[in-house]
């Protein structure tokens, strides 16, 4: 059990969210970094998709009423547990009555608490996702407040972790080779272009070659981005259809909106591209006020880029166990 | 670990497959939307229904989503190559045969007018009828929930007397209330969220559409038919 001592408001329980209801008008929510949740989990030997707390306020601070274990990861914002420094992706036992805080994070947005056994709030529609704009799921269907208590979940075959903790490399760096770097500060989204792509002429080059800034108007529903407009040649109308996170849609205005977890499950503004998967992660680590810029590429690359991933998360599944039960033995 | 996974190789133009009445075209790496090309009407959608079917029991779906007249795709993973799945989505499309959801009836009551009724002018302007006879086309009509979509259990109508279409607003008004009796293009529905909407709110319903904790969260269904019955009207 744990219980919140400090939060501002946005910040929620979530888990990889609930599809399958996109045909009754159910967005999908889940964490907004999707690979801080399922490495976080990993690492404790919980279900990848086991609830974790999704922080974008801060600061935030909690107390663990129980012993237990936990791992912060996502973004880099100082964590400290009863005052001494935490590492991010570092997996700790906890004594009950520590007390860990959250400050400004210096890189990233969202950090995820995960903890031994996954958030057990109950599952609504399968998830444990909170969906604020239905008001369902998670904490009955709203942001966290101080003064809430969590439950957390039986942990069917728990790690026995180090003293000094388990950590992995942050993704960022192990996984570099799948990401590409920064250009001129501008953080590289790869995107396939979508069905009304031709509508834009020539300006759907100008799509790809100017750095979009994320507007203040961006939040987990969608990003709107701020930069020199693009319009398709002719106006359409569009008939209402289904759309995913990672849709980059152009209103009126010519400033695109790429939605995010909490999306609108149908649209029907023009759609020039789609983020791949594998970046979604990355635009939910994105902040406010910095500039990206679209790379195309192919469905190829896309699945070489997730097979990557995908066997990473695998990877320190597996690795985290293998070290625990050695660390043990040596001892 | 290669490198050459981060390697980019530009393709030229979006991947669009058009044929036959349809058009199968990429969200991003995992979806895809097939859409028919013809009339927006019933029989175009009873081929949607027949293809959701048909493609929901494919061991590569994740979730399907019908829309109105087209059929978003969401695959648990990214396919290598694109163009087969496109293929086999218009094969599935071509082999589709009309099936008719045998749905229920639904009745709304509406108060048309009022203080709701925010878009109600400049619905008059456009289509240079008066607000009684706006109003009026509206409540006529019968109409069909083509599908379910973009806020919980909110259905998509048609049937729209065309003479009342309306695009969808260049500016979305900010909040909305849940309730509002709105049309969107040549659609028509209620809106069950209260926040940003771009449709335009002739009216309002007091109904619940949505119950996360019932076994069947969502009143309306594709299939059902609807009217709305004029409760009152304010102008």
């Amino acid at each position: 059990m744990i219980d919140i001592i400090h939060t501002g408001p946005f910040n929620t329980v979530q888990d990889l969210g609930r599809p399958g209801f996109r045909n009754i008008g159910v967005t999908t929510s889940g964490a907004m970094d999707p690979l801080a949740l399922k490495i976080g989990n990993s690492m404790l030997g919980n279900e990848t998709g086991a609830a974790a707390i999704e922080i974008q306020i801060y600061p935030f601070k909690l107390r663990f009423s129980k012993a237990t274990a936990f791992v912060v990861t996502g973004a880099d914002c100082g964590a400290s547990l009863d005052g001494r420094t935490v590492q991010p992706w570092c997996a700790l036992s906890v004594e009950a009555g520590q007390v860990l805080e959250l400050g400004q994070p210096r890189v990233g947005t969202r950090a995820y608490i995960c903890i031994a056994g996954g958030i057990d709030v109950a599952p609504v529609m399968g998830s444990r996702s909170t969906s604020l704009r239905g008001a369902f799921g998670g904490r009955e269907g709203r942001h966290l407040i101080t003064g809430d208590t969590l439950q957390t979940g039986e942990v069917s075959s728990p790690l026995d972790l180090p003293a000094t903790g388990l950590s992995v490399v942050d993704p960022a760096y192990a996984l570099a080779d799948f990401y590409p770097a920064h250009e001129d500060g501008a953080l590289v989204i790869r995107a396939i272009p979508a069905g009304e792509y031709g509508l834009f002429g020539t300006d759907a080059e100008r799509f790809w070659s100017q750095a979009w800034k994320i507007s203040t108007q961006s939040d987990r529903t969608g990003y709107r981005l701020t930069g020199e407009p693009i319009k398709p040649t002719t106006p359409v109308e569009m008939r209402s259809h289904g759309v995913v996170s990672g849709v980059v849609q152009v209103p009126p205005s010519g400033e695109p909106i790429i939605q995010m977890a909490d999306a609108n499950t149908a649209g029907g503004y023009p759609k020039i591209a789609g983020v791949i998967e594998a970046d979604l992660w990355r635009l939910g680590q994105a902040r406010i006020g910095s500039r990206l810029r679209f790379v195309r590429v192919t469905h190829a690359e896309a699945a070489g880029i997730e097979r990557a991933v995908a066997g990473f998360i695998d990877d320190v599944g597996r690795t985290s166990r293998m070290v625990c039960r050695a660390l043990q033995t040596m001892n | 670990m290669s490198a050459s996974a981060a390697k980019i190789i530009q393709p030229v133009e979006a991947i669009v497959l058009d044929r036959n009445g349809a058009r199968v075209s990429p969200i991003g790496s995992r979806a895809f939307l097939l859409e028919a090309t013809g009339d927006f009407d019933l029989a175009a959608q009873r081929r949607i229904w027949a293809l959701s079917r048909a493609v929901e029991l494919w061991s590569e779906t994740l979730e399907i989503v019908p829309g109105m007249t087209n059929l978003l795709v969401v695959l648990k993973v990214t396919p290598e190559d694109p163009e087969i799945l496109a293929l086999r989505l218009l094969e599935a499309w071509e082999q589709a045969e009309t099936i008719d959801l045998a749905g229920r009836m639904i009745e709304i009551s509406v108060t048309y007018g009022g203080e709701h009724a925010t878009d109600l002018a400049a619905l008059c302007d456009r289509s240079g009828l008066s607000d009684r006879e706006v109003i009026r086309i509206h409540y006529e009509g019968t109409y069909r929930v083509f599908a379910l979509g973009s806020a919980p259990g909110f259905g998509y109508l048609h049937g729209l007397d065309p003479r009342i279409y309306m695009p969808r607003k260049t500016v979305p008004s900010l909040n909305m209330e849940r309730g509002c009796v709105t049309i969107g293009g040549m659609q028509t529905g209620v809106a069950v969220l209260t926040g940003p909407n771009g449709w335009n709110s002739i009216g309002f319903a007091k109904l619940q559409m949505f119950d996360p904790m019932s076994s069947t969260p969502a009143v309306m269904a594709p299939g059902d038919t609807v009217r709305f019955v004029p409760a009152s009207i304010e102008l």
